[in-house]
């Protein structure tokens, strides 16, 4: 039974930066901007945590650090999308590429660097008891705030007043700018505020989950953000299900491994990739459901008054 | 309206200007070689990934810090770090054998094939490939007899283990892993017969975050020791997270994991490069095979944590000088493998060869290796 | 005094050839900087990372050598991109034919025939294609994200060529490491340039950007994807089909990237190995884009990126500098060209502050609402 535990513990963590980064796009895709660019803020956010955490000896000044270093590459994107028009895929791409390269130039003097990362909670008492133990109070303080993320994403996106605004934006910026709604200053705010949260996850896996730096260390996990939000039909409970769903997958290779399953490791590496395949391919079938869930506007610029 | 004249001799400018500019740049004088009475003999190392603070790598650099303080003021050395194996490397090999270094190491068995192209094309340079099986008449290979170390390491890991169960997170199911797994299983089980090994193959020489979800894994599978054939220290400090043991591999990494570390298997290659250089520079180089070990001084175990109790210090001490002197081998038979078949009989010591080729997991190891048929 | 976009009343053609070029431009001075501030001198620099490389026969055999994997990818990208058809798994399809094309050497590894290394350039665009059809398939009949898809196959394309270098493909004789055997001389590329490395699959490439020209300058099919990729609706209107668009969008890029898989495994590789491409297939994203989608434009900018590469290791064997300059370089290259993008359909227009109308003459304009 603590076993089952153990391993619910692991997952949860396996899924955590998928969530950060997923509910990050999600935000900023309700609002019809695409930022393909998730791996690269990522890194940026992996690379600028870990340097910052070595150097100040204080992983949660990292934290902070990861969350500022995605939203700044995330303004670059914005601005090329958003006040010069350039075409958001290629423009998320680029971000993706360079986003890469920066973080792994930045990082050199970095490599096998060690610092204190964050460490589960273990609070004497409540995290030993039998079973809820582990699963309540033995948590990375970083997954804990996932949790916060979701509620505070759910509650802001669905029952506040300027949530309602942005999925407006994201429907019909047309109509919300006749309204007279700052359109692409909403949108820079959630394209800006998606940014952090990719460098919030990247900062996870670079200051508490494996704290070490290494060049792409995110190993593809930025664009596995991308597809779960699309997997989820933007809803934020199901980029958490989602998430933890493939970071499962993800370790489930290793547990089989250990357990003797006699399966070549390859394929057994393969079968997340496969599985959002999969996913994605069942999820968007039905066009009906993707059309009436994807924000309208996803993805095309925005003239004012055209 | 197409005016495809026109668009073609735009591009055809642009690309002239940009090489007439790029010609006429000034270029300032290059470093000159320091002058000394006889020039330096120039040495080059190529490496497949960046030095950093432990692993494969680093340990070869150190290797070719102490040649150059041992032959100070007689070489210079360049090296080139992350060179991917594959296409590019044969241009850097090359590179290097053009601009003058009269030996040159490429540590990485990826090198061998441009490692012999490049040796073809420049027959007056020595070459030594580490890990490698190809000699020439210019060509040479080295490695070490890891699997020495490993034996020594399984005898700790035996003694300090509590639950019988050491992790074995391992990149690729390559010859050289295989038998280090093997020989830790038998270095383990020769103290503590009722041990076993559970290996996790993460398909990465250097994939932190892999290694320390298959470090984890295994912990979460009741190992209590843990082990690794990676070049990144992720398995060391996911042991301390977790609270259990590890050995290191390559470099002592006892920062990573200040209560976890027990010792390590490091790699010691500064006396061969130190040997090598020297024989290059009298001209008395010869391409040779050499696979050496404890003996030859390329395997040392990292200091011990004061945990470990003197008598299992003094057994692993003991054991290696047994090695060393040649009267103990690690895989001296019986060995069976782990479906019960018999690979060498009793007595017998496993030749070179047999240990080359080696494609099974002994007894004690759980599963079935990938690559065996 | 404000800066305004204002739209172009048509696109500029001027500003379409000039982007790269200052796109170009952007990099160098960025370069410059860097290796100022990282304390080079930046005109050796320069010299060491743009000229040095290619001051050789051998060094120019090198630049095409590396080249023609850029060319080929994405010219066979372009043509989708062009429609809207986003293939970013051009390494994943690399991969594969570069296992199908090798796979047709190990088969026929005792064979002395011509015949083989034709075979092997034919199974290699197949299996490209073969690899592309997926998210073709699945865009077209499960309405899933090609770039979500392709993506995801590029990581399960290397896995496969792992587990068959590791496995069933190993050669017997190589001590359980892996790789495969060597191919000998019939599957491999004759030279094309004494003295380097440069082989006949260059000319393939070449090719490539020929039938890619041809294809879009002059063939129905490639003014079909085009329309497709500028008013998707009026295509519709005019019975363009989106599922043919996509499918050819996709198996063009497949064909061309696994031309180039089979071009490095009968090239400078030989053999099958577990990695058989540094990045081309990504890296030819790039490329592409510079090369604003047009196969001229493709083949300076693949000169481009491939002396991007040598530079790069150029950099850090005479310079010191570390080999993540190049990534740097070419994501900042697609970068700039973006930017500098958007003066093909906007234009800077500097306006006098709306406080002093009369001293301009003008009435201020009217706010929009921003």
């Amino acid at each position: 039974m603590d076993h089952i535990a153990e391993l619910l513990v692991l997952t949860l963590a396996a899924g955590t930066p998928l969530v950060f980064a997923a509910l990050g796009e999600l935000v900023t895709e309700k609002s019809g901007v695409l930022n393909l660019g998730v791996e690269g803020m990522m890194l940026v956010g992996a690379v600028a945590a870990f340097a910052v955490a070595a150097t100040t000896r204080n992983p949660w000044l990292g934290v902070a650090a990861g969350m500022l270093a995605g939203a700044a590459l995330s303004l670059v994107f914005a601005v090329i999308t958003l006040s010069l028009m350039a075409n958001q895929v290629a423009s998320g791409l680029a971000l993706s590429l360079f986003g890469v390269g920066l973080s792994a130039f930045v990082g050199l003097p970095y490599v096998s660097i060690v610092i204190d990362g964050l460490k589960p909670l273990s609070i004497s008492g409540l995290s030993d008891l039998p079973l809820v133990g582990k699963l309540l109070f033995g948590h990375n303080p970083l997954v804990y705030l996932s949790f916060l993320l979701f509620v505070a994403i759910q509650w802001f996106l669905y029952r506040t007043r300027p949530g309602l605004v942005v999925r407006a934006v994201g429907e019909s910026p047309q109509s919300a700018h006749a309204i007279g709604y700052p359109v692409v200053r909403i949108r820079y705010l959630a394209v800006l505020f998606g940014g952090a949260c990719s460098g919030l996850g990247g900062a996870y896996l670079a200051v508490a989950y494996t704290p070490l730096w290494v060049e792409g260390m995110t190993a593809g996990r930025g664009w596995i953000a991308l597809a779960l939000v699309v997997f989820a039909t933007w809803k934020p409970w199901r980029v958490l299900a989602g998430a933890y769903l493939f970071g499962g997958v993800t370790l489930a290779q290793f547990q089989a491994q250990a357990l003797g399953v006699e399966m070549p490791s390859q394929v057994l590496s393969m079968l997340p990739y496969l599985a959002t395949i999969v996913v994605l391919a069942l999820i968007s079938r039905d066009a009906i459901t993707i059309r009436l869930n994807a924000p309208a506007s996803l993805g095309k610029p925005f003239h004012p008054g055209s | 309206m197409h005016h495809p004249q026109r668009r073609q001799a735009l591009i055809a400018a642009a690309a002239l200007a940009a090489a007439v500019v790029a010609a006429s740049l000034p270029v300032s004088a290059q470093q000159a070689a320091p002058a000394t009475a006889s020039a330096p003999f120039k040495v080059g190392y190529v490496y497949v990934s960046p030095i950093g603070d432990a692993g494969w790598t680093f340990q070869h650099d150190t290797g070719r810090k102490e040649m150059e303080k041992a032959l100070a003021g007689k070489v210079t050395t360049k090296y080139v770090e992350s060179v991917p194996e594959g296409a590019d490397a044969e241009r850097v090999i090359r590179e290097l054998a053009q601009s003058g270094n009269q030996i040159i190491f490429t540590t990485s068995f990826g090198y061998m094939n441009p490692t012999l192209k490049v040796a073809k094309a420049f027959p007056k340079t020595d070459f030594e490939h580490a890990t490698g099986y190809k000699t020439d008449a210019n060509v040479g290979v080295y490695n070490a007899r890891f699997y020495e170390g490993r034996y020594l390491a399984g005898q700790v890991a035996g003694k300090m283990t509590k639950s019988n169960v050491a992790g074995y997170v391992a990149a690729f199911p390559i010859p050289e892993v295989v038998m280090g797994i093997n020989a830790f299983a038998r270095g383990m089980r020769s103290v503590n017969p009722k041990a076993e090994v559970k290996v996790v193959w993460v398909n990465s020489w250097y994939d932190p975050g892999r290694e320390s979800e298959a470090a984890n894994t295994l912990v979460s599978q009741g190992a209590d020791v843990l082990t690794h054939h990676t070049d990144s220290t992720a398995a060391v400090q996911a042991a301390e997270a977790k609270k259990v043991y590890a050995i290191g591999y390559h470099s002592d990494m006892s920062k990573y994991g200040p209560h976890a570390h027990l010792t390590a298997v490091t790699h010691q290659w500064g006396a061969y490069y130190t040997k090598a250089v020297q024989d290059a520079m009298a001209g008395t180089w010869k391409p040779g095979t050499t696979w050496g070990g404890i003996k030859e001084g390329m395997i040392k175990m990292a200091p011990f944590n004061p945990v470990v109790p003197k008598e299992t210090q003094d057994l692993v001490n003991k054991t290696a000088a047994d090695i060393g002197a040649g009267k103990f081998h690690p895989f001296t038979g019986p060995v069976k493998d782990n479906e019960g078949k018999e690979r060498l009989a009793a007595g017998k010591v496993i030749s070179d060869a047999d240990l080359s080729k080696m494609d099974y997991y002994v007894e004690g190891v759980q599963g079935k290796l990938p690559t065996s048929k | 005094m404000r800066i305004r976009l204002e739209p172009r009343p048509e696109p500029s053609r001027l500003a379409g050839w000039l982007s790269p070029l200052a796109a170009a431009a952007a990099t160098l001075v960025v370069g410059f900087l860097l290796f100022s501030a990282l304390g080079k001198n930046p005109w050796q620099a320069f010299h060491v990372f743009f000229v040095k490389p290619v001051a050789t026969l051998y060094g120019l055999g090198e630049l095409l050598l590396k080249a023609g994997p850029l060319m080929l990818c994405a010219v066979g990208l372009a043509a989708g991109y062009r429609a809207n058809v986003w293939n970013i798994g051009a390494e994943g399809q690399l991969t594969m034919g570069a296992i199908f094309g090798g796979g047709v050497a190990l088969a026929f590894h005792d064979s002395t025939s011509p015949l083989v290394l034709p075979a092997m350039i034919v199974a290699g665009a197949l299996g490209g294609m073969a690899w592309a059809a997926i998210p073709a398939f699945l865009r077209t009949r499960f309405n899933a994200n090609e770039i979500l898809v392709s993506l995801m196959l590029v990581y399960v394309a290397t896995y496969t060529l792992s587990l068959l270098v590791h496995g069933p493909w190993r050669d017997p004789e190589g001590f359980n490491f892996p790789q495969s055997k060597l191919f000998n001389d019939v599957a491999l590329l004759p030279n094309l340039l004494p003295e380097t490395r440069l082989n006949r699959g260059f000319l393939l490439a070449l090719a490539a950007i020929a039938a890619g020209w041809v294809f879009m300058s002059k063939s129905l099919v490639g003014y079909q994807m085009r329309v497709a990729g500028l008013a998707p609706a009026a295509a519709n209107y005019a019975g363009i089909s989106a599922t043919r668009t996509v499918w050819f969008g996709m198996l063009a890029g497949g064909a061309c990237a696994g031309l180039a898989g089979v071009n490095e495994i009968a090239g400078p590789l030989g053999q099958l190995q577990p990695s058989v491409s540094p990045g081309y297939g990504f890296a030819a994203i790039i490329v592409a884009f510079v090369g604003r989608l047009h196969p001229l434009g493709i083949l300076f900018a693949s000169l481009l990126m491939s002396l991007l590469y040598l530079g790069g290791e150029s950099a850090q064997m005479g310079l010191a500098l570390p080999s993540a300059v190049t990534g740097l370089f070419q994501g900042a290259l697609l970068f700039f060209l973006l930017a500098s993008d958007v003066f093909i359909n906007y234009r800077l227009r500097v306006l006098r502050s709306p406080r002093s109308p009369s001293a301009s003459g003008r009435s201020p304009l009217p706010r929009a609402g921003r």
